[in-house]
């Protein structure tokens, strides 16, 4: 047989077995009872408009403060990785590898259960309070890492170009240094963030009234209400409504930056 | 200023990085309106030497003396004199996330606190000396080689510097784009500025310098009039670089 009707019949022979498991899972499954159980309109119809009022709000909310706690930890830690004082480089590299090695839910627990229990200490603001400190804390560890990269990727003359101009050393990091750090790292900085998004279901373990769920919660409560797993399929619509775009938008930013350099 | 007191002094200057010393016991100083060239082949020290002077590299041992000032002393406010000397780079270090008047502005009001508008006015004088004016909303990343050191010599005259230091300025620039920079240094050189200037440019070193100093190994060699220096050199080392350098 020749080479290429070798790969004709090889190619044919894939095609045949999609569509014969296309044709069997089309003939042998329960269409009406899938459709009733997770596509059901009707209680699709029910979680609106909530499951964006509420839940898909809560959710963006929740991310862009354990987001922005997260991110203002990083740059200490990423300041103080970079420091000269050996105690603060110390400190900062047991906190970023602590954190990188735990589980998010465990923090998360610690944070709103460990701590109140062992210590009598409560992080206030409720589930928002506690699942923003502990999901940040976890964030935090990640972007020191990254903060860190960009402020290397840097060229050392741009401190000095500050520097011999008479600016003192923070000036020159904060006017010259961090912005061009901040401009490498948009693109990693936006997937910590779609992360982020997917790890605030975690604060379903934080226990919630009908208005601080976030997506997951919502949606799990409402398929053990109504007993029909419909719920999990729209939030997870609605998850992808939300990382979706901000992925591309990774896509996008990585694809720039390539053509930049 | 302070009449009477070199801009300059160098006393015993050492640095090692570690194992290796790059410095090693250097005397030297530099007068008001003087045009000093230090010229040396590479890995001689002499870019070392022009960054301890504004302490972007800390000596290992020796004095720094500015103005009289001790830079090498820990209680000095090493910024503010930072601040009233120039230095050009070999990269030009120009700031790419801001425009040129970014770059002109920016250390005028951070460190000498000038409003926006004495900023932006200072800037457009010195970038109109430099030949530059047009360019004063571009990024750095349009500009030429030549455009980019020119808006850095800019950048340092725009803080009124009383003395420059110039780390080879030319070096990274396309040969028919060294002209205009060394244009605008000769300009300085005949307005009486001080400054210090290493360099391959043995034409210029030759007609705008007042002293060539060449420096080989981390010690300065030979130190005197550029004619004395590069015409009829007195050191067997000194004489090897030029015969090397203008034989290129």
């Amino acid at each position: 047989m020749k080479k290429t009707t070798k790969q004709r019949l090889r190619r044919g022979i894939l095609y045949t077995a999609f569509i014969v498991g296309i044709v069997l899972i089309a003939a042998l499954a329960d269409w009406s009872k899938i459709q009733s159980s997770f596509f059901n309109l009707e209680i699709a119809a029910e979680m609106w408009p909530r499951v964006f009022t509420v839940a898909a709000k809560n959710t963006i909310v929740y991310t862009f403060t354990a987001f922005a706690f997260g991110l203002v930890l990083a740059l200490v830690l990423a300041l103080m990785k970079r420091s000269d004082v050996k105690p603060y480089r110390w400190l900062a590299t047991s906190y970023i590898e602590l954190f990188r090695g735990l589980p998010a839910l465990l923090t998360i627990i610690f944070v709103a259960f460990g701590l109140p229990i062992a210590l009598g200490v409560n992080i206030p603001g409720g589930l928002l309070g506690q699942g923003t400190v502990g999901l940040g804390l976890v964030a935090a560890a990640y972007m020191a890492e990254t903060l860190r990269a960009g402020i290397e990727a840097v060229p050392r003359g741009q401190m000095e170009a500050a520097r011999s101009l008479g600016m003192p050393k923070g000036a020159a990091m904060r006017s010259i240094v961090l912005p061009q750090a901040f401009r490498i790292i948009i693109p990693p900085l936006t997937n910590e963030l779609v992360l982020l998004i997917k790890d605030t279901s975690l604060f379903f373990v934080l226990g919630s009234t009908p208005v601080n769920k976030e997506l997951t919660k919502f949606g799990r409560d409402l398929m053990t209400q109504k007993f029909n797993g419909t719920p999990l399929i729209v939030i997870a619509l609605v998850y992808l409504i939300i990382t979706l775009p901000l992925t591309r938008l990774v896509a996008q930013l990585e694809k720039r930056a390539a053509r930049a350099r | 200023m302070n009449p009477g007191v070199s801009p300059i002094q160098v006393l015993e200057l050492h640095k090692h990085f570690g194992d290796l010393e790059v410095l090693r016991g250097i005397d030297f100083r530099v007068d008001t309106g003087e045009v000093v060239c230090v010229i040396g082949p590479s890995g001689s020290g002499k870019s070392t030497l022009l960054r301890c002077i504004n302490l972007l590299e800390v000596p290992t041992a020796g004095k720094v003396l500015i103005e009289g000032i001790d830079m090498t002393d820990p209680e000095i406010d090493v910024d503010a004199v930072r601040a009233r000397i120039g230095m050009v780079f070999q990269q030009f270090n120009l700031f790419p996330h801001l425009t040129v008047l970014g770059n002109l502005t920016i250390a005028q009001r951070k460190v000498l606190k000038r409003s926006d508008q004495e900023a932006n006015e200072v800037a457009r004088k010195v970038l109109e000396r430099v030949g530059l004016l047009d360019k004063v909303n571009e990024y750095p990343i349009r500009l030429s080689g030549g455009q980019m050191q020119r808006v850095a010599i800019a950048r340092s005259l725009s803080m009124n510097p009383y003395m420059m230091l110039f780390d080879e300025p030319t070096s990274a620039l396309d040969p028919e784009l060294v002209g205009e920079v060394l244009d605008v240094m000769r300009g300085l050189a005949e307005e009486g500025m001080t400054m210090m200037v290493v360099t391959h440019e043995m034409g210029f070193a030759r007609q705008v310098g007042d002293r060539v100093v060449f420096m080989d190994e981390g010690m300065v060699v030979e130190d005197g009039p550029p004619d004395d220096v590069l015409l009829n050199p007195q050191h067997g080392r000194t004489q090897r670089f030029l015969q090397a350098v203008l034989h290129q």
